[in-house]
């Protein structure tokens, strides 16, 4: 039996998600640089690279909005759920800020003091052996371009991808473009950009399972792309490097989607484990 | 592409007025930071009449958040400078006319940078392991209750910036 120390799991978690790129975007960025053609679209990305090279090797952190740390606990059929588990989560994100010296971004609003760790933790639980741990810093340049749309059930696709299209169109350049794309399809409104929240931690050079929503995907992304703000708002063929779809039962009288934008640094960290082999502490 | 034109500040109305949108410029000097909080107490300190922190004609504000490690800067990516745009109009008319941030600008602050013949520039955002290199020196210049919102000032070596909106009211996003 291999103890889990919860703390020390969120600790690097945390420093893992802030300094090193997830692979799936470096790898997107990478390709979109090789393809790009205009200059300074180019060059842009090819800071974009340089910055999280120069992160990996400095250990600090991509962007100096070290954001929101998002939790989301994903917890097996046969694990005893300890309700300590949750400070112990809390601490180890909060001494990872700290003692890495990463922005204290949270704020109770109207406020003075800013914090490390805003605590919101999302805990599901799975019919699965595995027990997972993400921690996802949200940066709010672009959370702050988030929309939400309640359309009626009978709405054709072509109204909600117009919708999504405008969303992004409208977050601009100011949300740092090349962006990452969650969109999530029915629940509530707010599950709906639940849904959107955590399509952004599907795997981004993967395609969808799903055969349609793959095909949905594909179509959006396209259409972004035609868009044209690009890396930085310079122009160039990548406004946006993957788009993911999540869809849930909804009710009969509504279709709610949520859209939420991430800018090219999308960091986000996992842990996961097979519960039979392992103790937590 | 042109090759990036290298300059020092503080910048003179010559050297301005020679800048065009898509420029892309290397800025050695000094630059200043301040993002929403510190918008909102410098208004305070212009209508009670008071002394500022910093010389409106000479500083260039930046908008950022930085972090500090060991008493280096460890991040300084730009903020979205929308936010501060309902801020700038008391702040320019007294010559706080060069801003460095990411993103758009409302109309009226595309209008007020062509009337008082200031300038607008963007910089790498989210790439703020980047920048850093480029931050040789740091101080506190005022307001340090507010942690990472306070004003500093950044001494910079050839700091990347390129033109968004310039002096005569042309604006890089204006397809948008």
């Amino acid at each position: 039996m291999k103890k889990v120390d919860l703390e020390r799991v969120a600790y690097c978690l945390a420093v893992k998600a802030n300094v090193n790129l997830r692979k799936d975007c470096l790898y997107l960025l990478k390709k979109a640089y090789l393809q790009e053609k205009k200059p300074q679209p180019k060059e842009a990305l090819k800071i974009i690279l340089d910055n999280a090279y120069i992160a990996f090797q400095k250990k600090i952190p991509l962007c100096q909005d070290t954001g929101l740390p998002l939790v989301f606990v994903r917890v097996p059929k046969n694990m005893q759920w300890n309700n300590t588990y949750i400070e112990k989560i809390n601490k180890g994100i909060k001494n990872a800020y700290s003692r890495n010296c990463f922005r204290s971004s949270s704020i109770y609003p109207f406020s003075n003091k800013s914090m490390f760790n805003p605590k919101i933790i999302h805990v599901e639980f799975t019919k699965n052996r595995t027990f997972s741990l993400i921690v996802f810093p949200k940066g709010f340049g672009s959370e702050n371009k988030s929309t939400l749309r309640m359309f009626n059930p009978t709405v054709s696709t072509r109204k909600i991808f117009d919708f999504i299209v405008d969303s992004v169109k409208k977050a601009g350049p100011e949300a740092c473009p090349p962006f990452f794309i969650g969109i999530g399809i029915g629940g509530t409104s707010d599950y709906a950009l639940f849904l959107a929240k955590e399509a952004l931690l599907e795997r981004m050079d993967r395609p969808n399972r799903n055969k349609l929503l793959n095909l949905w995907e594909e179509e959006l992304l396209k259409r972004i792309n035609e868009i044209g703000i690009g890396p930085m708002g310079l122009g160039g063929k990548f406004t946006a490097l993957a788009v993911k779809i999540k869809m849930f039962t909804t009710h009969i009288a509504g279709l709610p989607i949520g859209v939420n934008i991430s800018c090219h640094a999308l960091r986000s960290a996992s842990f996961s484990v097979n519960i039979e082999k392992i103790k937590v502490v | 592409m042109k090759k990036s034109i290298k300059l020092n500040t503080p910048l003179t109305y010559k050297e301005i007025k020679k800048l065009r949108v898509f420029d892309r410029v290397e800025l050695t000097g000094s630059i200043y930071t301040a993002r929403d909080r510190i918008h909102k107490e410098l208004i305070k300190l212009i209508s009670k009449k008071k002394n500022l922190p910093l010389s409106p004609q000479e500083a260039i504000i930046y908008y950022c958040g930085p972090t500090f490690c060991k008493k280096t800067v460890t991040s300084c990516g730009p903020t979205t400078s929308l936010r501060m745009d309902e801020f700038i109009e008391p702040l320019i008319k007294i010559g706080f006319k060069i801003t460095i941030g990411k993103g758009r600008r409302s109309p009226n602050v595309r209008r007020l940078i062509k009337k008082y013949k200031g300038i607008y520039f963007v910089t790498y955002g989210g790439c703020s392991a980047y920048l850093s290199q480029f931050i040789k020196e740091y101080r506190t210049v005022a307001f340090p209750q507010f942690g990472p919102e306070a004003i500093y000032e950044f001494k910079v070596k050839g700091f990347p910036l390129i033109v968004a909106i310039d002096s005569y009211g042309k604006d890089i996003y204006s397809y948008l």
